[in-house]
């Protein structure tokens, strides 16, 4: 088919051809034309079907406002559902499809609904559905979820990547129109950083769309002029293709770029869009205004557009809607419309406008009436006009502009609360006294509907932004005038006829919402679904308020508004995600043996960001049980070697360091001798086990202090609070080295042979006991850390170098231990190894356990003043029945005891009214040959030999079971000491 | 001596460059670290070997770009100082003879991954990473930031297309990551 | 949100934490007679107001200092940032 619409002149580049395809059907188009403004070149007017009643549908706009054409853009993967037409920039290979259809486009099966909508009209599922409750899951919603909607998704992966950003400067221009560009000029040509953002692909907004001029340019020349100039301004960023899509707190705006979307694929590399977050000192809101439509019987028909869209297809994309346009006015813009298509030679039908004093014009007929009617099943053909006197006429016409009057796009002006006002001279609201911090509106978003008055309005808000002293820069000449319009909503006795054309919504079904007493704009909104689409209801909001406002009796702004949310315009989940998906959805942290440990083959797990070896597997072995349960064993028979760098480590310094760890730890660190390790238990201020870990005394003033890996970062947070909120006077500094040092726990009655080849000073019993810590040295000279303390319950050390070495350290304790068989373990075997020790973790501080019932309830002085200390006196964490960290073994060895089984008595009812405990960490203990668990019990320590059941109701799990002691292996503590 | 090799934070036995028409990022291993904290009632006396050190005490916020120490501000009465390894590989034990009471020293050479990034496509890049007013900041400047969710030092070096990010070293490979994809970017 | 740090200036509330009600601050003292309740009441009773509010909040993406932000609920506006730790002291605190 062939360009049969087009028209001379505009601002398509008619030298570049695009190709495009709309339902499997080909065209062509030129650059500078929006999907839209090519299928009407082309001839299509049908472009959707409507969301409930599959009515057929065109478009309505030429902008972002667009409720109807809605489509499915590009193919496979990167197919995007409910693009607005209006605003898809063409290029060649466009593949576009229609949506929200069975069937073809022209013969949609569900056209049907249309048929039934008085089953169908406002709230009609709360009605209909209502019974039998159980058909709504089954029948009722999948039946509704397949006939209403939009578009589909591709369910396949996005193959594009998006990008987020942060942008500072002094002033944030939000449109780039008459207003926003003379704002420009004059903050740019001032010096100030400006940011100026639009979301077409060419700036200069309605100018493009008018045949105005500017001094003795045309506006678009003018506009062009212009950006030519701001591009020569280094001070000066210009953002096309840019949506400001909300105001935030204290000057932050959120803007999404589509930086690849009117190109065929992103370049290799490049995001498809980019969020920007935007610092500014200051903003001028120039977004401009919405024409809005005029309700009358079926003005849905494709063909029916805003007079400003057939307009701008008219002058800036060179197409004309159809041969014959009619128009549908109340004021003076309706006439501007007729008056520019007349020029390019458009058969204009006639204008009907509804005011009595109509404007005269030698060439077109102009009729004072209303459209009350129209025809044509999946186009507009005729509209039935009624004039003033009463008689009817109708009109041969293929589109029809409706001129209602303008809305100022005060949407950003209300996102922090802010409401607009009603201003009687444009029928409109405006923003009102209440913006944003920082935010200056001007041009037609503040209600200045002239070109004149957005020049003036822009150069005088930037000023006014700046503080800029001196007069206004001379302002050119324009040609425009006030619109003189007469606030007409809807035509009356209409019923069909509609507001929100994306979501279906009638002047019936707002009268039907009044009716039955939804009456408020907000229950309006909800009860109707006016506004809620895509769109939300920029071109129909405001007929909805006007009607609801006749029928309460009330003026419109007494009805109000809802409110405004951010984004302005429908925003990609993706372009919010930016970066973080997939593999790159948060960091990576991993341990200075995690290239080693993959040259063993590990398996690794994510504990917070950190990946740590999990075990590591050796030929033969099937199961992980199986490297585990080898692991635990060789480590106990001989020497094992773990990395344990992520545990959290803190630098404490300064001569109050050990009054500060008495503060943060309920046991006492004062006496803590030099040279010496402590375990320390950290409490919550309400008395709850916070964390725990060592504390070594490095010097009188230097302790080094550990933490669990998962609570590195919010003990650090608190150590910091107690520190300079609790006691601002203590001479204590802190610093977190836990990735400055490789740390390795070897652990098993080899280590100290093994670390003495490794060591260069003397670590014998004698020289460095049980709990002993120092500032040694390794291979000959390079520094480290030594700590003889055990997580695992046998003869262990934990060996600390600078991060840079733990590679090499690592392959020298593999080394060394070659002779002992040396182990590498992973935190499985940690784990068991913990467990049969009977050491608490992560499990058993679990936000809800106290010091008491971890068993080290003496632990906590009563001497001193810790963090906690105070509040785990309380009675109700105290006395009969608290609960006691036990262990737990299976009567039968061959039974489980599952972590997350409740201990019950064992003759008594089971039911959560006769718990008696919880069993939190378990495992196969391969030294003992069955499984263990450790677990809290009420008054468990009085309970050790107990026959018990532990029961899992949920799994099935039911066994017997005994109270032990928590400490399954070396219950003495020998070995750690040996 | 000993004779354990060191490894780079990318995991290589020598710093990784990438070269791209518009800006090269070169991992920089050759920096020691340590940070310097005031004692409480000898602030004056650590600023006085701050000054003495580096020929001024970096402001909140600055860095001293001065040879062959330099040193930013980290926090309230706290600095990190970083001097090349080759030289200065016991740092931190120099810094402790130097300030003795007057502050407490710790070694963060290991902590810490350092990137140079150096090209005209600088500040196009560092949008893409993080919120540092990159184009306004001046030689000295010193900011701490986050970069794909790792807190990072970002200092502004003398030449205007040079900055130096030092980032959470067992996340050395997550942050090379974010700073190639940014390059591939804005390319 | 942007938080004007004594220190660095303006940064985006991003690279905080919060913590709540800087009564958090006055931490009664365990030795007093009513030391039971003084503890009681710190740990658990807070003012909820909507509107101006004294808050904590650590710059963990920055210096690590800890903030008293003053803040309205309702409208996110700051009105005064301090160092909590000269809060602290000039509140009576010390070691």
């Amino acid at each position: 088919m062939t360009q049969v619409n087009r028209l001379p002149g505009g601002q398509i580049d008619r030298s570049q051809s695009c190709k495009f395809t709309f339902d499997g059907k080909a065209y062509t188009g030129h650059a500078g034309d929006t999907l839209a403004s090519a299928l009407l070149a082309n001839g299509v007017r049908l472009m959707g079907r409507s969301f409930k009643y599959h009515r057929p549908r065109g478009v309505l706009t030429a902008g972002s406002e667009e409720p109807n054409a809605l489509v499915e853009l590009r193919g496979g993967a990167r197919q995007e559902p409910n693009t607005r037409a209006t605003t898809v920039e063409l290029y060649d290979g466009l593949l576009a499809k229609s949506q929200n259809r069975m069937g073809s486009l022209r013969f949609d099966l569900l056209a049907i609904n249309d048929r039934f909508s008085n089953f169908l009209t406002a709230g009609f599922y709360y009605k209909t559905f209502m019974w039998p409750a159980a058909f709504w899951e089954k029948l009722y919603e999948p039946i509704i979820r397949k006939a209403a909607g939009l578009g589909s998704l591709s369910l396949k992966d996005d193959p594009d990547v998006y990008d987020k950003g942060f942008l500072h400067c002094d002033l944030l221009i939000i449109g780039a129109g008459p207003a926003g560009l003379m704002a420009a000029l004059t903050a740019g040509r001032a010096g100030a950083d400006v940011i100026l953002a639009d979301e077409d692909f060419v700036l200069g907004g309605r100018l493009n769309s008018e045949t105005l001029t500017i001094g003795d340019q045309s506006g678009a020349d003018w506009a062009a002029e212009v950006v030519a100039e701001l591009t020569t301004l280094p001070n000066v960023r210009i953002m096309p293709r840019t949506t400001v899509i909300g105001a935030f707190d204290h000057g932050i705006y959120g803007a999404v770029e589509r930086v690849s979307d009117h190109l065929y694929a992103p370049d290799a590399g490049k995001p498809r869009q980019v969020l920007w977050r935007i610092y500014t000192q200051k903003t001028i809101l120039a977004a401009g205004a919405t024409e809005r439509p005029i309700a009358f019987e079926n003005n849905d028909r494709p063909g029916i557009m805003l007079g400003s869209a057939i307009r701008s297809y008219a002058n800036r994309f060179a197409v004309s809607a159809d041969k014959r346009v009619a128009i549908f006015t109340n004021n003076d813009d309706g006439h501007r419309t007729a008056a520019d298509l007349h020029a390019k030679g458009v058969k204009i039908s006639a204008v009907v406008d509804v005011r009595p004093d109509v404007p005269r014009s030698l060439d077109y007929e102009v009729l004072h009436g209303e459209v009350v009617n129209t025809k044509g099943r999946l186009g507009l053909t005729f509209a039935e006009v009624r004039l003033a006197d009463g008689s009817m006429r109708t009109l041969e016409c293929g589109a029809l502009g409706m001129s209602g009057g303008w809305n100022p796009n005060v949407h950003m002006t209300c996102h922090q609360r802010g409401r607009p006002i009603w201003n009687d001279a444009i029928a409109a609201f405006v923003p009102g006294a209440e913006l944003p911090p920082g935010m200056v509106v001007a041009g037609a978003a503040n209600g200045d509907l002239s070109t004149a008055g957005a020049l003036q309005g822009g150069a005088t808000a930037a000023k006014r932004a700046l503080g800029l002293k001196g007069r206004l820069p001379k302002l050119p000449e324009t040609g425009d005038a006030s619109i003189n319009l007469k606030p007409f909503w809807y035509v009356e006795g209409c019923s069909r006829a509609w507001l929100d054309q994306q979501n279906d919504v009638t002047v019936k079904d707002v009268k039907l919402s009044h009716q039955e007493g939804f009456r408020s704009v907000e229950h309006l909104k909800r009860y109707t679904t006016l506004g809620m689409a895509t769109d939300q209801g920029k071109t129909s909001n405001m007929g909805g308020l006007a009607i609801m406002a006749e029928l309460a009796g009330k003026t419109i702004p007494e009805v109000g508004t809802t409110i405004f949310r951010p984004p302005y315009t429908p925003t990609a989940i993706g372009v919010l995600g930016g970066r973080h998906r997939g593999q790159e959805f948060h960091p990576k942290r991993l341990t200075p043996s995690h290239k080693w440990a993959e040259e063993q083959g590990a398996v690794f797990v994510e504990v917070g960001n950190w990946l740590r070896a999990q075990w590591f597997p050796q030929a033969g072995e099937t199961t992980w049980r199986e490297s585990v349960d080898r692991e635990v064993l060789a480590t106990r028979k001989s020497v094992g070697v773990c990395d344990v760098t992520t545990l959290g480590k803190v630098d404490v310094q300064g001569t109050d360091a050990a009054d500060f760890l008495n503060k943060i730890y309920c046991n006492g660190f004062a006496k803590l001798a030099v040279g010496k390790t402590r375990y320390g238990l950290m409490l919550r201020e309400d008395g709850i086990a916070m964390d725990d870990g060592t504390a070594a005394r490095l010097a009188e003033d230097h302790f080094v202090v550990t933490t669990t890996t998962a609570n590195a970062l919010p003990v650090y947070r608190h150590m910091e609070f107690v520190r300079q909120c609790l006691f601002p006077d203590m001479d204590v500094q802190l610093i977190s080295t836990t990735e400055a040092w490789a740390q390795y726990a070897v652990a098993g009655p080899n280590s100290r042979k093994l670390l003495s080849q490794i060591v260069d000073q003397d670590i014998s019993n004698d020289a460095f006991p049980f709990m002993a810590c120092a500032n040694i040295t390794i291979c000959g000279g390079l520094r480290a850390r030594l700590f003889r303390i055990s997580f695992s319950g046998e003869l262990a050390y934990e060996i600390a170098v600078p991060t840079a070495y733990g590679d090499a350290l690592i392959r020298k304790i593999m080394e060394a231990g070659a002779q002992y068989d040396v182990t590498p373990y992973g935190t499985e075997a940690l784990g068991v190894m913990r467990i049969e020790k009977g050491h608490a973790a992560g499990n058993e501080l679990n936000g809800t356990t106290t010091a008491l019932n971890l068993g080290m309830g003496r632990m906590v002085s009563k001497t001193k003043d810790s963090i906690g200390s105070k509040l785990s006196e309380r009675e109700g964490l105290n006395g009969e029945g608290q609960l006691y960290q036990v262990g737990i073994k299976p009567i039968d060895p061959k039974d489980p005891v599952p972590a997350g089984g409740h201990l019950m008595n064992a003759d008594g009812p089971v039911d959560a009214a006769h718990d008696q405990g919880y069993a939190t960490s378990a495992c196969y203990s391969p030294n003992l040959g069955h499984a263990i668990a450790i677990g809290f019990l009420k008054n468990g320590a009085d309970r050790m030999g107990e026959q018990m059941r532990l029961v899992s109701p949920l799994t099935g799990v039911d066994v017997k079971v005994e109270i032990t002691s928590a400490h399954f292996i070396d219950p003495e503590g020998e070995r750690l000491r040996a | 001596m000993h004779d354990l090799q060191p490894m780079t934070a990318l995991g290589g036995d020598a710093p990784q460059v990438d070269t791209f028409d518009h800006v090269t990022i070169t991992e920089n291993d050759g920096l020691a670290l340590a940070s310097v904290a005031a004692r409480m009632g000898h602030e004056k006396t650590c600023h006085t070997t701050l000054k003495k050190l580096l020929g001024a005490v970096p402001e909140p916020g600055k860095a001293v770009l001065h040879d062959p120490e330099a040193g930013f501000w980290m926090g309230p009465d706290q600095w990190m100082i970083g001097a090349p390894r080759e030289t200065h590989e016991l740092l931190a034990d120099h810094l402790k003879e130097r300030f003795g009471d007057t502050a407490s020293i710790t070694e963060q050479t290991g902590a810490w991954v350092c990137f140079d990034v150096i090209g005209p496509a600088m500040p196009d890049i560092c949008e893409r990473l993080c919120a540092v007013p990159i184009r306004r900041m001046t030689a000295g400047d010193a900011q701490r930031t986050m970069i794909h969710q790792l807190g990072c030092f970002v200092i502004r070096r003398d030449n205007p297309e040079h900055i130096r990010i030092l980032g959470p070293r067992a996340s050395a490979g997550s942050l090379h990551h974010a700073l190639i994809t940014a390059a591939h970017s804005v390319a | 949100m942007i938080i004007d740090h004594p220190l660095l200036g303006p940064r985006d509330a991003a690279e905080f934490t919060y913590l709540g009600d800087a009564k958090l601050i006055d931490r009664p003292d365990w030795q007093s007679e009513t030391a039971a309740k003084d503890f009681y009441e710190y740990g658990y009773l807070r003012d909820n107001p909507a509107g101006w509010h004294q808050e904590l909040w650590f710059h963990e993406a920055g210096d690590r200092s800890w903030l008293v932000v003053t803040r309205n609920t309702v409208t996110h506006e700051i009105s005064k940032v301090e160092m909590a730790r000269d809060v602290a002291r000039a509140r009576g605190r010390s070691k």
